[in-house]
C-alpha cells in the first residue's frame, strides 16, 4: 500500500474582511500518496492556488491541518518551516521566476546555495540535473536566452536538485504549447516521479489530464470531486 | 552565507544598467561632497597658515582678533608682563603685515611680511638655500617658496627690491607648510627691521609667542593674560578660532554646507531610486526565493550586501576621482586650496552610509513584505 505523502484535513481559508470577506477554501481535505502525480484542478478563482499554498507552507490556513509525511507542518515556526520547505519541497513557478541576471547553472544551484552548500559544490550538483533535464550544454546561458520550454525544465530541475519528496507545479504547461506540455509532463512522469516523491500539480489544462493519477476537481473553493485517473478514463 | 552574498554580488553588477546608475550616483555624490568639504578645509587652512608656518604654542593677542592676518597692534609692555608671568618659559614679539614692494622691474608687488624676534627668531621658516644667520645681514629678508614666490620677479639670493624707500634684499629661501589664502608672497625678516621699514601705528607688536614651561602652566598663562585685557590662545584654538570664523561669520561654511547637502540628496536620490527599481524588478523573484526556503534575514543580508556593496565602491570612486581632480588642479594651479582630510573623508562616509542604510531599507521594506503567496497568485 502507497504510503501518504500529504494529508490535508478541512482546510478553510478566508480573505479579506468585512463586506470584503471571501471564503477562497471551505473546508478541504484529501490525501496524496508518494509516487503518484496528483492534479488540483478547476477553473481560475476556484482556491486551488491557495489550497497549494496552504499545503506547501507558504499560507497558513485559517483552521484545518497539512501534514506532510506525518509531520503537522503548521506547527512549525517561521524558520522551521522555511527549512522544510527548503529540504521537503521543490517548486516550479507557472511563471519559473528564473534569475535572468544569474546563469542555468546558477538558478539551479539556488535551493543548495540556500542549504549552505560550497559554491563550486553545489555547481556540480547543479549540473548534474541539468543533465537530467537535457540542458548541460545551456549551463552558462541566462535563462532569457532558453525557450520556453527549457526554462520549463531549468526550473524543473531547480526544483529537484535538493531532492525534495514533495514537488509542486503551478500551472507548468500555462504558458507552453501542448506538444510541449505533454512533453514536459511526460518527462515528469517518467524520469522526475519515484516511489519516494509525490507531485502535486495544479492546472486547468485538461490536455495533461492523462498524465495524473489523481485528479481532485474544486469550484468556489470547494473540493467538488476526487478521481483516480482509471476512473477518468 | 559566502554562497549568498555571492548571489547576491551577481544579481547587482550583472544588471549592469542600473549598477552602473548606481555608482554614477553615488561616486558623483561623494566626489562633489569630498570636494565641497576639501575646498574648504584648503581655504581653513590656507587661512590659518601664518599660525601652522611660525608654530608657536601659545599665542597672545587682542581679543577682537578673528583671523591672523586682521592683528590689533599691542604695545610693548604686553610683551614684557607676559614674559613675568609664571609658567612663561620665553615669549617673544611677532610681527604681522603686508606691505608693497616696488621689484627690480619697476613692478609694484603687495606681499606679507612676518617679523620674528630679533634673538631667538622663534618660527623662522626651513631654508631652502642660504644661512639663516643672513636674516640679520643688512637689509635681509627671507622669500618663501611657495606658489606665489614668482609674483616677486623670480628672486634669488642677492635679488633686491624697495620697501618703503627702503632698500631689500633675499638672503635665503625658505619653505613653509602652508601656502597664505590671499595669493600674496611671503617674507621673512626681524621684527625690529619690519617694524623700521614698514609704517605702522604707535604700536607694533601684532602678537606675543609665548612659550609655556608645561602643559599645566596654559590655563595660568591664559588667566593671567586675561587680568591683562587680552587674551592668550595655543596654537590649536588660534586655529580654530579661525575656522569658525570662516564658518560661521563669513557665509562660507554656510554656502558649502549647502552644497555639500545638495551632493548628499542628489546622491540619495538617485541611488535611492535606482536601488528601489532594482529590488522592484527582482521582487518576484525575492518571492520565489522565500518560498523555495530562504529566510527573512537571508534576503535582509542579500539587499544590505548589495546596497553596502554599491555605496562602498561608489565611495572608493568618488574618492578616488575628486583626489584626482585636485590633483591634476594642482599641476594647473600650484596655490589650489583644496585639502582632502580624514574629517571630510569620514563625513563624506558617513553620508554614503546612510545613503546605503536608506537604499536597503526602501528594498528591505518591499522584499519583506512579499508574501510566497503571491509568487503563485502572480
Amino acid at each position: 500500500m502507497a504510503k501518504t505523502a500529504i494529508r490535508a484535513h478541512q482546510l478553510v481559508k478566508w480573505f479579506g474582511e468585512g463586506d470584503a470577506r471571501t471564503n477562497a477554501v471551505k473546508v478541504a481535505s484529501f490525501e496524496a500518496n508518494f509516487g503518484e502525480i496528483f492534479y488540483l484542478v478547476g477553473p481560475s478563482g476556484s482556491g486551488k492556488t491557495t489550497l497549494l499554498s496552504m499545503i506547501s507552507g507558504i499560507l497558513k490556513p485559517d483552521s484545518g491541518r497539512v501534514t506532510i509525511d506525518g509531520s503537522d507542518i503548521w506547527a512549525l515556526n517561521n524558520d522551521e518551516l522555511a527549512d522544510f520547505r527548503l529540504n521537503r519541497i521543490g517548486f516550479v513557478f507557472q511563471d519559473y521566476h528564473l534569475f535572468p541576471r544569474l546563469t542555468t547553472l546558477e538558478n539551479v544551484a539556488i535551493p543548495l546555495i540556500l542549504k549552505k552548500h560550497d559554491w563550486d559544490e553545489a555547481m556540480q550538483e547543479a549540473l548534474k540535473y541539468l543533465d537530467i533535464v537535457g540542458l548541460k550544454n545551456r549551463a552558462q546561458l541566462p535563462p532569457f536566452k532558453l525557450s520556453g520550454g527549457e526554462q520549463q525544465r531549468v526550473a524543473i530541475a531547480r526544483a529537484i536538485v535538493s531532492q525534495p519528496d514533495i514537488l509542486i507545479f503551478d500551472e507548468p504547461t500555462a504558458s507552453l504549447d501542448g506538444d510541449t506540455g505533454k512533453k514536459i509532463m511526460s518527462f515528469i512522469k517518467e524520469e522526475i516521479l519515484n516511489e519516494n516523491r509525490c507531485v502535486l500539480v495544479v492546472t486547468h489544462d485538461s490536455r495533461i489530464f492523462e498524465y495524473a493519477d489523481k485528479i481532485m476537481k474544486m469550484e468556489d473553493g470547494a473540493v467538488t470531486e476526487i478521481e483516480n485517473n482509471s476512473d477518468i478514463k | 552565507m559566502k554562497g549568498i552574498l555571492k548571489i547576491a554580488f551577481k544579481l547587482l553588477v550583472n544588471d549592469k544598467g542600473k549598477f552602473a546608475a548606481l555608482l554614477m550616483g553615488i561616486t558623483f555624490a561623494v566626489f562633489l561632497m569630498v570636494m565641497m568639504t576639501s575646498i574648504f578645509s584648503g581655504v581653513l587652512r590656507s587661512a590659518s597658515s601664518v599660525v601652522i608656518n611660525i608654530g608657536s604654542k601659545m599665542w597672545v593677542m587682542d581679543p577682537a582678533v578673528t583671523t591672523v592676518a586682521n592683528s590689533i597692534p599691542m604695545p610693548d609692555f604686553v610683551q614684557d608682563e607676559v614674559r613675568s608671568i609664571d609658567g612663561v618659559k620665553f615669549a617673544v614679539p611677532l610681527y604681522s603685515g603686508a606691505a608693497t614692494l616696488r621689484l627690480s622691474n619697476g613692478i609694484y608687488q603687495s606681499v606679507s611680511i612676518l617679523g620674528l624676534d630679533d634673538t631667538s627668531l622663534l618660527g623662522h621658516p626651513e631654508l631652502l638655500e642660504g644661512n639663516i644667520a643672513d636674516i640679520f645681514a643688512e637689509n635681509g629678508f627671507f622669500a618663501v617658496k611657495d606658489s606665489e614666490i614668482n609674483k616677486l620677479n623670480n628672486p634669488h639670493i642677492g635679488a633686491t627690491f624697495e620697501l618703503n624707500e627702503h632698500r631689500g634684499v633675499i638672503v635665503g629661501i625658505a619653505k613653509v607648510t602652508a601656502n597664505g589664502l590671499f595669493g600674496m608672497p611671503t617674507l621673512y625678516t626681524t621684527y625690529n627691521r619690519a617694524i623700521q621699514y614698514i609704517p605702522s601705528a604707535r604700536f607694533t607688536t601684532s602678537y606675543v609667542l609665548v612659550e609655556p614651561k608645561s602643559l599645566e602652566a596654559v590655563q595660568h598663562i591664559k588667566d593671567e593674560v586675561k587680568k591683562m585685557g587680552y587674551v592668550a590662545v595655543t596654537n590649536e584654538e588660534f586655529r580654530d578660532n579661525i575656522s569658525t570664523y570662516y564658518k560661521f561669520k563669513t557665509g562660507l561654511g554656510t554656502n558649502i554646507l549647502i552644497m555639500t547637502l545638495i551632493s548628499f540628496i542628489v546622491g540619495l536620490s538617485i541611488s535611492g531610486q535606482t536601488f528601489y527599481t532594482f529590488i522592484l524588478e527582482n521582487l518576484d523573484k525575492f518571492g520565489a526565493l522565500k518560498a523555495i526556503g530562504a529566510k527573512s534575514r537571508e534576503l535582509v543580508i542579500m539587499i544590505v550586501f548589495q546596497a553596502g556593496f554599491t555605496a562602498l565602491t561608489g565611495y572608493g570612486l568618488g574618492v578616488g576621482l575628486c583626489t584626482l581632480m585636485i590633483g591634476l588642479a594642482k599641476i594647473r594651479l600650484p596655490n589650489y586650496a583644496s585639502v582632502v582630510t580624514f574629517g571630510n573623508l569620514g563625513i563624506a562616509f558617513i553620508m554614503v552610509l546612510i545613503i546605503a542604510v536608506f537604499s536597503s531599507l526602501i528594498g528591505v521594506r518591499k522584499v519583506l513584505k512579499i508574501e510566497p503567496f503571491d509568487v503563485f497568485r502572480g
